[in-house]
């Protein structure tokens, strides 16, 4: 009915401000099921903080966000609990427990909405590990062992534990070398392929935008400007213009005029 | 609908009927459904996926793994109307090869442990005999070249560790010596030797207490302080550029915190030494009605010259005691920030017992030598 319709996350006339600074000023966002979205700005323009507002863990000054048709700030104990337990989250830097190894990591969420036992547990975390590619060694290894790649890897794993239907992903190929980086996107790819995942990512990697991305929001003076990649890019907005006609721009799809 | 799971058929041809609550959800559950399941059959099998409710990853990915485990990896498989992602999972199980536990090549078990102890002792030991090393070799190195002392950083950590902990060290040094004169006082009026009381506090406390008191102190404030800054560094990979830029952490970032222990806890000692006298004369003075003129009649004759000297001697020894440690603490601070923590505490517990002990060696040392 109207489910296949209304938006997994609506967004209405978000403000945030911090001290006498406005990050975000009337923000409105629709993210459609089964929809890679991608969210852009500028350092400082608040991107972070929308992801944060989203997942509850910042209150904003005013507006509306809404997840699934449930509004974010007035969800009861067990309706957030419930809530939490259909989208998974990477952190920018991976914020993998330090003191736990992969699998445990992994097993964390598990651990806390599911009783297994040992063994099933480790079965669970092997599928996590499977699905992104992440090798049976690097189990038992902590964090601070792993390189850059796989830190986001298992990120991605422990995000995926629950069986999310939403996944956030806060800049999952900063800091990674162009081949991880473009192995991370045909992962998301083909994660988001076979899952039916909804995926919302802040990057800045233009490469992972134009491969991965079926739309983008651009975050420009508190507001956003949604729509496909290559209608955005046409946008005269001086940043936008900069951002994807730049020197760094390259000679992507929709960056043709390079 | 709760989930089940019934295996029908006989031989070499089965037909597993899945229904019901198959989410991920349901987790737990279906586990407890697998397990029921025959320890070990052969042949074909076929899933009947039909009646399952919107069947998840994880429960559909425990199923192929527990066909794999009953049919010992020699099962045949057919999916009958079978969730999409059960063709992923299959392709992920093939493409992710069996593990073979690559065995632990440590030695397992307790005597194992107490092995990997003493190796990581002794690799302990010895780096930090290595620090110890250089430390002196940087010490040496300053005596021809001035700019080694390092200075500007040399006054910051003497003010830091020495000048900011000035009212904690001589709040701490009054009420303890006002807490000694006033028990000891209540004691020594049994025997109407009240009068006492003063030997009884310039002896503890310039002997032993405004040491080692301070020395506690600052232990806990500059050993854990050199640890928690040094191990920063590491962690932020400070300590690896100043290397690459040519420069020596030993000599820009320990040495000169050693030294300004080495001047600031004397100083310290000598004023909680003086508050110390201070509180107990106080107490002496208005709860055992001493007069001021006999107190310190009794104090010169109860402090034999060495009475000062005893304590204040010890100070720069555990000076260096807190700075090495503290300082080595931080070095070792490796990968991760979990880390910073740990080596902190063991900063702030090893210092002080290393104080302590010292301390220990002293007081034997003097009545040996009737100092």
């Amino acid at each position: 009915m109207a489910a296949a319709t209304e938006p997994v996350i609506r967004v209405r006339g978000l403000v945030n401000r911090f001290a006498s600074q406005v990050v975000h000023d009337g923000l409105d966002m629709d993210v459609n099921a089964r929809e890679i979205f991608g969210i852009v700005g500028g350092s400082g323009t608040g991107k972070s903080v929308l992801l944060r507002t989203i997942l509850g863990l910042h209150a904003p000054a005013a507006g509306r966000v809404e997840l699934y048709g449930r509004e974010v700030g007035a969800m009861s104990r067990a309706e957030r609990s419930e809530i939490v337990q259909r989208f998974g989250v990477t952190f920018q830097n991976g914020a993998l427990i330090g003191s736990l190894t992969v699998a445990e990591n992994v097993q964390l969420p598990l651990r806390e909405y599911r009783r297994l036992d040992r063994e099933a547990l480790d079965e669970q975390s092997r599928l996590c590990l499977a699905m992104v590619g992440l090798p049976a060694a690097a189990a038992d290894k902590y964090p601070s062992q792993l390189s850059g790649g796989m830190v986001k890897r298992a990120a991605l794993a422990r995000a995926l534990a629950l069986e999310p239907s939403l996944l956030f992903l806060d800049e999952p190929t900063a800091g990674l070398d162009p081949i991880s980086a473009a192995g991370f996107d045909e992962l998301l790819l083909y994660l988001h392929s076979q899952l039916d995942l909804t995926v919302v990512m802040i990057t800045h990697d233009l490469d992972t935008l134009y491969r991965t991305c079926g739309r983008i929001g651009v975050i420009l003076d508190g507001k956003m400007s949604s729509g496909a990649l290559e209608r955005i890019a046409k946008n005269p907005h001086p940043w936008i213009q900069a951002y994807f006609h730049g020197p760094r721009a390259r000679a992507t799809p929709g960056g043709a005029d390079g | 609908m709760p989930s089940s799971l019934a295996l029908e058929g006989d031989g070499n041809d089965w037909r597993l009927r899945i229904a019901g609550d198959w989410s991920a959800r349901a987790l737990a559950e279906t586990q407890q459904r697998l397990e029921d399941l025959p320890p070990s059959i052969a042949g074909t099998v076929t899933c009947d996926w039909s009646a399952a409710e919107s069947p998840g990853i994880g429960p559909a990915w425990a199923l192929l793994a527990r066909l794999d485990a009953i049919g010992g990896g020699r099962l045949r498989i057919r999916h009958v109307a079978p969730p999409r992602h059960v063709a992923f999972l299959e392709d992920l199980r093939g493409r992710t090869p069996a593990e073979t536990a690559a065995g632990d090549a440590r030695p397992a078990g307790a005597l194992g442990a107490l092995g990997r102890w003493v190796l990581s002792r002794g690799d302990e030991a010895r780096e930090f005999a290595g620090l110890v090393g250089r430390v002196v070799a940087v010490l040496a190195r300053a005596v021809r070249r001035p700019r080694a002392w390092r200075f500007p950083s040399l006054t910051r950590h003497v003010y830091e560790s020495g000048v900011t902990a000035i009212p904690i060290v001589s709040l701490i040094a009054f009420l303890i010596s006002v807490i000694v004169a006033y028990l000891g006082s209540q004691q020594l009026r049994l025997f109407g030797a009240e009068i006492f009381v003063v030997d009884l506090i310039a002896i503890a406390v310039l002997r032993e207490m405004g040491v080692l008191l301070t020395a506690i102190i600052v232990a806990g404030r500059s050993g854990s302080a050199f640890a928690a800054e040094i191990g920063a560094m590491q962690l932020n990979e400070e300590i690896d550029a100043l290397r690459a830029m040519g420069m020596d952490p030993v000599e820009l970032l320990i040495v000169p915190r050693i030294l300004a222990l080495v001047i600031a806890l004397p100083a310290l000692t000598v004023i909680a030494d003086a508050t110390g006298l201070l509180g107990g004369g106080l107490l002496a003075h208005y709860q055992a009605h001493i007069s001021w003129a006999q107190f310190a009649d009794r104090l010169r004759a109860a402090i034999a010259p060495t009475t000062f000297w005893a304590g204040l001697i010890k100070a720069p020894v555990f000076a260096i005691l807190i700075a090495v440690v503290g300082t080595y603490r931080g070095m070792r601070v490796r990968e991760s920030p979990r880390e910073l923590g740990r080596q902190t505490t063991i900063a702030v517990v090893q210092s002080i017992f290393f104080v302590m002990l010292a301390d220990a060696l002293f007081a034997v040392l003097f009545v040996r030598l009737d100092f």
